[in-house]
């Protein structure tokens, strides 16, 4: 369990994390999710101690990182690719660290058994690709078969194959009941890992909310119509319960009435149909519109451009939830 | 659209196991620090040039006194410190020991091993303590085992043709020594510099500006200030310290061997507890 409460972080004049508070629980992914810049990797860091906060705590097991009395027999995090020695071989890494919390050499065999790292143990980590060194990394976090763990875009620099593999381990380990709590800018990744979210834009919290319901929320399924007989249609796509937003370029877009059954109304009607097309928005394009509008507008204030996409984000947004 | 499918919640007990007793504590974050040492090549080769340097030149510097003594003047004869000379190749070894304290420290910062460091022993100021003492441990054992070397090497060379010093004779010991205390206390000033800076290529910088250049500096003042400051130099430290006969290399007045090592060793104690301060108050 990991909590932080009222999180600043200030460099200079700018705001990298700005008044903070989420609640990240066990047995589950958590997706930490936010653009480049949004400040997670500084979140990150406050959680682990590195960082110190202007205003606000974070809190993991209920206590501050610094009280725990075997750190990373507690919490584990990959934190950065290739935090490395680069003269130093992947078991000296580990198992001085290791050595640190009282941990058995036996436990940096097994993690590196556990990210396929074996065989190249005694060679220098500066020899690794990026994607070994973030296997490195992931055996850190594992080291002391913490309860609560933190990655910090595990997947960067992964072949899809090493994505796929994080994945799945990410998942198990969430379903042995640990708490895990990971970053990325990509939602679409999100949706494949994580049951929660923890959504931030300029360093503030945009949503807190189960990836089931952001999904439902924004799987914005309408129907493209283009006609020159708007009003007619409109209004008879109405008596049938359907909602019609004008779009800009003169289209309708047609939610809550099937495309068959709005070509059955317009040819009754005698409306000559250009354009019938099913659409759905990709989750990506529904969290870039939500951070797209938190970095524009702030997270408070969840009016888009141009009316729909304004109604759009009212229904997004749970602010303050 | 197909992504994933919501699954039913599912109500999974957090990971409990039973509590360890105690604390993370000294004796494993000394092995670590250890392990971190000696697990980088950086290490090795920085002890193994400054012992071959430090060594050889010494053999250099000797063999070359006892070729030319029978036509070394009566002023030379008169000043002549066979063991000063014969430890001569330390003050090339005192550079390599503060290029390897300074590694020591600023590759952690380089290289980002740091915050992984400090996620395992939040406890700053244990961490530092105990890189220190480790590095300080390790530089104190080379320091005097080259130290003891270049002596008897020295000694060796200059037998047959020009006095030589024995540890019957007063002073010699207390030089010999002096030479490994004086090469350990410096590495651990090199070192405090590193943790304040935390770059290496600063960190060396500053360190060889101090050694090097200050007395470079000092000694183009007038001879008034030069003579207040030059006591307080390192590397004029180091000189006396590894010196028997007092006045060698220097005009200016200079501390007693021992009271110049406790002001060095006061700079170290001062370096290492800025960085330490700086540390606790620094995001990593």
């Amino acid at each position: 369990m990991i909590e932080a409460r009222g999180l600043t972080k200030r460099y200079g004049d700018t705001v990298a994390v700005d008044d903070l508070s989420f609640e990240v629980r066990a047995g589950q992914v958590t997706g930490f999710l936010g653009p480049n810049g949004s400040g997670k990797s500084t979140t990150m860091r406050m959680i682990m101690g590195l960082d110190k906060p202007n205003a606000g705590q974070t809190r993991v097991n209920g206590v501050n990182y610094h009280d725990l009395p075997w750190p990373l027999r507690d919490v584990g995090a990959l934190l950065e690719a290739k935090a490395i020695h680069p003269g130093r071989s992947a078991f000296n890494h580990l198992w001085a660290l290791a050595q640190t919390n009282g941990i058995a050499k036996a436990r940096v065999h097994e993690v590196l058994d556990i990210v396929g790292l074996s065989s190249v143990s005694k060679k220098r980590a500066g020899k690794f690709s990026l994607g070994m060194g973030q296997r490195l990394g992931i055996a850190g976090a594992l080291l002391g078969d913490p309860g609560v763990l933190l990655f910090d875009e595990p997947t960067n620099g992964l072949d899809p194959e090493g994505i796929r593999w994080v994945r799945n381990l990410l998942k198990d380990l969430a379903a042995e009941g640990r708490t895990v709590f990971v970053s990325s800018h990509l939602m679409s990744e999100m949706a494949l890992t994580a049951e929660h979210l923890v959504v931030i834009g300029r360093g503030r919290l945009i949503a807190e909310m189960a990836v089931s319901d952001f999904i439902a929320q924004s799987s914005r399924q309408f129907v493209r119509v283009r006609t020159r007989q708007c009003e007619l249609l409109t209004r008879e796509l109405q008596a049938t319960g359907g909602t019609v937003v004008s779009e800009e370029d003169g289209g309708l877009a047609v939610t809550g009435v099937p495309a068959a059954e709005i070509g059955a109304v317009a040819s009754s009607y005698g409306v000559v149909l250009e354009e019938l097309s099913p659409q759905a928005a990709s989750l990506e394009e529904a969290f870039m519109e939500l951070t797209h509008d938190s970095v524009e507008y702030g997270a408070a204030e969840p009016s888009g451009p141009g009316s729909d996409s304004s109604e759009d984000s009212d229904r997004l947004i749970p602010v303050g939830k | 659209m197909t992504l994933i499918t919501p699954t039913a919640p599912t109500t999974i007990a957090p990971v409990t196991r039973p509590a360890r007793s105690g604390h993370y504590h000294w004796r494993g974050v000394l092995r670590s620090e250890w392990t971190k040492m000696c697990s980088v090549r950086s290490t090795t080769w920085s002890l193994v040039v400054m012992f071959v340097l430090s060594i050889g030149i010494g053999i250099l510097a000797t063999a070359t006194e006892a070729s030319r003594w029978s036509h070394a003047s009566l002023s030379d004869r008169l000043l002549f410190d066979p063991t000063s000379l014969s430890l001569t190749g330390l003050l090339f070894g005192q550079l390599c020991i503060g290029v390897l304290g300074v590694i020591v420290m600023s590759s952690e910062y380089g290289t980002g091993t740091i915050r992984a460091t400090l996620a395992a022993v939040p406890n700053r100021p244990m961490i530092l303590a105990a890189k220190a003492a480790v590095f300080t441990a390790l530089a104190l054992v080379v320091g005097e085992i080259i130290s003891f070397l270049s002596f008897y090497i020295g000694q060796g060379f200059l037998s047959g043709s020009a006095p030589q010093a024995t540890f019957g004779q007063p002073g010699v010991l207390r030089a010999v020594i002096g030479g490994g205390l004086y090469i350990a206390v410096l590495g651990l000033f090199a070192m405090g510099l590193a943790t304040i800076i935390r770059h290496t290529a600063g960190a060396i910088t500053a360190f060889a500006a101090i050694l090097l250049i200050l007395p470079l500096i000092s000694q183009a003042l007038p001879s008034s200030i030069n003579d207040v400051i030059a006591r307080y130099l390192p590397a004029n430290i180091g000189v006396v310290m590894m010196t028997v006969h007092s006045g060698f290399r220097s005009d200016a007045p200079m501390f007693s061997p021992w009271t110049g090592f406790a002001v060095l060793l006061g700079y170290a104690v001062v370096a290492m507890g800025v960085g330490g301060w700086l540390m606790t108050r620094r995001d990593a």
